[in-house]
């Protein structure tokens, strides 16, 4: 025998199912007034630094159907590259949204600033990059993965230099469609399945 | 800022499998590549807050929130309570918990529930609080019913509660459901199936908990939940600082 570790074990995950817009977005289920607001309807408020971009997209399944379910939370840095919470952050950036795949076409919008580079430890420096997560019925432990941008200069990004299959990078990133729009797709499984991350 | 460690690496042989025949919709939304894995950085060991001054005084009371608080919502009355702690066996305080269920037909509220039990017109479904400074949490409301699904010819959906958590971290996110002790459906799920080790399932079902029952008013169930941790880093960073 040893000594036991003083380590307790993560609660296992189940899928979020068909209805977590009632606990999320309430007001997206039809149920828009039993709190006095909705978290997380936008990372921006008026004053927001940088530039103020639209991403727009959809999120195929492995038989390449737009799912209409899913719903998505997004975290990111401020224009300078700072987290909400850490000192010299824009006040006016709460870095954090939560959207859902719109229940006729499956699109989501997501409006924000562009992040600036983050700066990671061993003097790392991160490429501009949103991080997604994403929960829907069927997924049974939620994705995470990363929105990168095609006009940023991605080259020495510590993850996206991890991925081995250099045209899965790509999966990553979005295109830009117009001046401050982008789209950025999300496939679940099969060709041109996005790279989901453990991190 | 002092640098807390990344996250611990989860887990994944505690967590269900993605891809899974039993539960139809994981086959065609479960990834067929490898997860790239990589230490945690800023992106992930930081994540928003929520002020205390967000949440109304009703916010936790499932019982009561959608009338407003003029009419209760039909069903066994309970108390679901536990405490949020992370891998270290600390308490996490001051984190958003998010719960959703259906009533206690087994119905939700929500435009895709079609199911034949009627809404209860005091029950919307949804409760949120943030946890004390030790990790605690409840919330009042009924007991859930269990109800039909599509998926196999005749699969049930045990009692169950819907369950976010966010943690002070984006990384630790998570979403898992509460069972009830003694719960006969619970075997039958192909959802609780997903989890491939059954002492892990057993972790998500909520013991009966008479210790925190109000006589003459409601049962309690005891439900904690743990998040990813933190590496301690003290060699690494004496490196960095330098
Ligand atoms: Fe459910």
């Amino acid at each position: 025998m040893v000594q036991p570790l003083d380590i307790h074990e993560e609660t296992p995950s189940q899928t979020a199912g068909p209805y977590v817009h009632i606990g999320l977005m309430p007001s997206f289920a039809g149920i828009p007034d039993v709190y006095e607001n909705q978290l997380g309807e936008s990372p921006i408020a008026d004053g927001a630094k940088g530039e103020v971009i639209e991403i727009v997209g959809s999120i195929y399944d492995g038989t390449g159907w737009a799912m209409r379910d899913a719903l998505f939370e997004s975290w990111q840095a401020d224009a300078s590259g700072k987290f909400a919470g850490q000192d010299g952050a824009d006040p006016n950036v709460s870095g954090y949204c939560r959207f859902a795949a719109d229940g006729e076409t499956g699109e989501y919008t997501l409006k924000t600033v562009k992040p600036g580079s983050i700066a990671g430890r061993g003097g790392q420096v991160h490429a501009p990059h949103i991080s997604l997560w994403i929960v829907a019925r069927g997924i049974n432990i939620g994705l995470q993965t990363r929105i990168y941008f095609e006009d940023e200069d991605n080259s020495n990004d510590p993850l996206l230099s991890r991925i081995e299959q250099r045209q899965r990078v790509d999966t990553l990133i979005a295109k830009k469609t117009a001046y401050g729009k982008y789209r950025f797709d999300v496939r679940l499984q099969g060709e041109g399945e996005t790279v989901f991350l453990d991190i | 800022m002092a640098d807390l460690g990344p996250l611990i690496p989860r887990n994944r042989d505690i967590h269900p499998v993605p891809y899974d025949p039993g539960y139809k919709t994981s086959v065609a939304r479960s990834p067929s590549q490898p997860l790239l894995s990589m230490e945690s950085g800023a992106s992930e060991e930081t994540g928003p807050t929520f002020g205390h001054g967000t949440f109304g005084a009703l916010d936790n009371n499932l019982i009561m929130n959608f009338s407003k608080g003029t009419a209760p919502a039909i069903g066994e009355r309970i108390l679901m309570h536990g405490k949020v702690l992370d891998e270290r066996g600390r308490g996490v305080p001051n984190t958003l918990v998010e719960i959703w269920q259906a009533n206690a037909g087994g119905r939700y509220r929500h435009k895709k529930d079609g199911y034949l039990a009627p809404l209860d017109p005091n029950f919307g479904g949804c409760g949120r609080t943030l946890t004390d400074d030790e990790g605690n949490y409840q919330f009042l409301t009924i007991r859930p019913g269990a109800y039909p699904w599509p998926n196999r010819g005749n699969d049930w959906r045990p009692m169950h509660i819907h369950i976010s958590v966010f943690g002070h971290s984006f990384g630790q996110r998570l979403i898992t459901q509460m069972y009830f002790q003694g719960d006969p459906l619970i075997d039958l799920c192909p959802i609780a199936a997903t989890i491939k080790n059954r002492s892990q399932l057993d972790r998500l079902v909520a013991p009966l908990d008479m210790s925190n029952s109000r006589p003459l008013d409601f049962l309690a169930y005891k439900f904690d939940i743990v998040l990813r941790g933190r590496r301690q880093t003290m060699f690494e960073n004496k490196l960095e600082g330098m």
